[in-house]
């Protein structure tokens, strides 16, 4: 494996983390940073230390684990165009953060989980057993049964939406607007914990299978031949990037584009390996999310957008050059 | 005595929502014998290979690698004895062939893959036997369809397994290149390989094969040498009236022409 790209990646990532938090609309005073953490509250250093710094790490794990998740899914499924939302995850995460949404009953807090979360991930969970369970067949599962039954089970919640948006009140629909545009403004650490029972042991299982994923690429029989147990790597794939993939959408809502381009960027500068693709793609995912956050709440401070907003309409071109530069050779 | 490396006893398979079947009492291959396995379309030669491999699991019978019960080993194990070509060789990425080559280690390495000197030689071996190594840099993209053949089974050979099972190998290649492609897997049986091939070429199988396992509708309709069981009326009940048997004029073994007017029957 090419030791020097994954360093590069790395080293992309560590300096968006270093010089992020000091990017912003207030300035900030280094001095103040280390005075806060002798116990003095000084505005500069609760902006650095409590908001941004808890935002550009939610915005390097978010987008690092949504890229990861789509260049395991794009091998799996042997489709270019898959992302971490095209198997319905999103949607059942979505149903089931509207529901809690819109039932004001239902909206708890216990700690840094809320019931949102619980809801987002019970709702990707349900949508993902249910998927599987359809896609499974006697000698593993059919990939494209599985992506129909995603399809499918994606429509479905959005029907349920539907309904929930007809009977919602309008402060419940603003809410649901808002976080259906994806965001990483609204984290503190507290906030953050409760991303890493579910996000880590999702994305680990995914690299525990890296290198199996080269395999696959060569067809399942291909696979099977040099020994790589394919429905135990099809089935910990699927839900690992399920959980990571719930993890992150509870928290953060849908945010397009980085999961299905970031995986080809990395194919395209670093070849074909799915070891290095899995690596590079979390280190540039992450910096991708964070950079496009970056932007989000300084291109038109003070006011912020929405980071789904950002990366659809940067991500959105990017692909489509990817994709003419592709058919150009 | 040699004892066979793959022994399939009593096997039963059909496939779900199909009268299709297919029922085999036994079949052994041995090390250094190439079997070739035939039949027309239909006949279950794929079938049957993809069982021998643990691709397809029996409905009954069992199948046993090295004296072991292939159900109750896992993958990793089975790659070790066993290399599996299956019919249709796919990449979704355009990998180099010394990638391709690589994967051939998976048997032997753990976790993120990392090589150890054997890993490497076993590579650079398989390599140079199927005659690669100046094209260990290129891109799949880049070779024509023998070469990617050779790169496939350059990865299974780089298993070091004791048999190779084959699923039509030199089709779609030209005459030279399946020449090539048989000779070389003569040379890996001298080694000791026992190899197992499914093709269409009568004419390879003939040539190239110790045994024939001639297959039709699921089952086995006749198995031996080449001269025992490529004669006129097995041909004739199985192939139909468009064939001619002749003999090689080197090795004097059954060769396979096909026959000038209309065919009676099909």
């Amino acid at each position: 494996m090419k030791t020097r790209a994954v360093i590069l990646y790395g080293l992309l990532f560590l300096s968006v983390f270093l010089v992020l938090p000091w990017i912003g609309p207030e300035s900030i005073d280094p001095g103040k940073i280390i005075q806060f953490l002798s116990g003095n509250n000084t505005p500069d250093g609760s902006i650095f230390w409590l908001q941004r710094l808890p935002r550009v790490i939610l915005g390097l794990l978010a987008g690092g684990a949504l890229a990861v998740v789509g260049a395991a899914f794009q091998v799996l499924f042997r489709n270019p165009l898959v992302e971490p939302f095209t198997l319905g995850v999103s949607g059942g995460a979505a149903l089931g953060a509207f529901i809690a949404i819109s039932i004001p009953k239902l909206l708890l807090t216990w700690g840094p989980f809320s019931t949102l979360q619980v809801l987002a991930v019970l709702g990707a969970s349900l949508s993902l057993t249910l998927i599987y369970r359809l896609a499974h067949r006697q000698g593993g599962v059919s990939i494209y049964t599985l992506l129909l039954a995603g399809v499918t089970i994606s429509i479905m919640c959005g029907g349920g939406i539907l309904l929930l948006t007809y009977l919602s009140s309008p402060n419940a629909l603003v809410v649901f607007q808002r976080w259906m545009m994806g965001g990483i403004d609204v984290v503190g650490f507290h906030e953050l914990s409760a991303l890493f029972p579910i996000l880590l042991p999702g994305i680990g299982i995914l690299f525990l299978h890296a290198n199996d994923l080269n395999h696959i690429a060569l067809g399942e029989e291909m696979a099977l031949g040099h020994g790589v147990d394919v429905k135990i790597v099809q089935r910990d794939v699927f839900i690992g990037g399920g959980l990571a993939t719930a993890a992150v959408v509870s928290l953060v809502g849908p945010i397009g584009f980085v999961g299905l381009i970031v995986p080809h960027a990395v194919r395209r500068l670093s070849g074909y390996d799915q070891r290095l693709v899995l690596i590079g793609s979390f280190f540039l995912g992450g910096a991708s999310l964070a950079v496009c956050d970056a932007l989000a709440r300084t291109v038109l401070a003070p006011t912020e957008l929405p980071v789904g907003i950002i990366t659809a309409l940067i991500g959105g071109p990017l692909f489509i050059y990817l994709l003419i530069s592709r058919i150009g050779k | 005595m040699n004892k066979p490396i793959i022994e399939l006893r009593d096997i039963y398979y059909c496939y779900p929502d199909s009268e299709w079947e297919l029922s085999l009492s036994g079949l052994a291959i041995m090390p250094g014998e190439v079997v070739g396995i035939i039949g027309p379309n239909g006949s279950g030669k794929s079938t049957l290979l993809r069982i021998a491999a643990g691709v397809l699991s029996p409905i009954k019978g069992d199948v046993y690698l090295a004296g072991s019960d292939l159900k109750q080993m896992d993958r990793r194990t089975i790659a070790r004895y066993m290399g599996y070509l299956p019919q249709e060789l796919i990449s979704v990425y355009d990998y180099t062939v010394e990638d391709i080559v690589r994967m051939g280690r998976y048997p032997y390495i753990k976790g993120f893959g990392a090589f150890k000197e054997p890993d490497q030689r076993a590579v650079i071996r398989s390599l140079e036997r199927t005659d690669l190594t100046e094209f260990k840099h290129r891109r799949l993209s880049s070779l024509s369809g023998g070469e990617k053949k050779r790169v496939f089974l350059a990865s299974v050979l780089a298993q070091e397994p004791d048999i190779l099972l084959l699923d039509e190998p030199t089709s779609a290649l030209d005459i030279h290149r399946q020449v090539y492609f048989f000779r070389l897997l003569r040379e890996l049986a001298s080694d000791g390989l026992g190899i197992g091939v499914v093709t269409h070429d009568l004419n390879m199988a003939s040539l190239f094969s110790d045994r024939l396992i001639l297959l039709l509708e699921g089952k086995c309709f006749r198995s031996g040498t080449p001269g025992e069981v490529l004669d006129s009326s097995v041909l004739k009940k199985v192939y139909g009236d468009g064939l001619l048997l002749n003999k090689h004029p080197e090795s004097h073994r059954p060769a396979v022409l096909p026959r000038i007017g209309p065919e009676k029957s099909s």
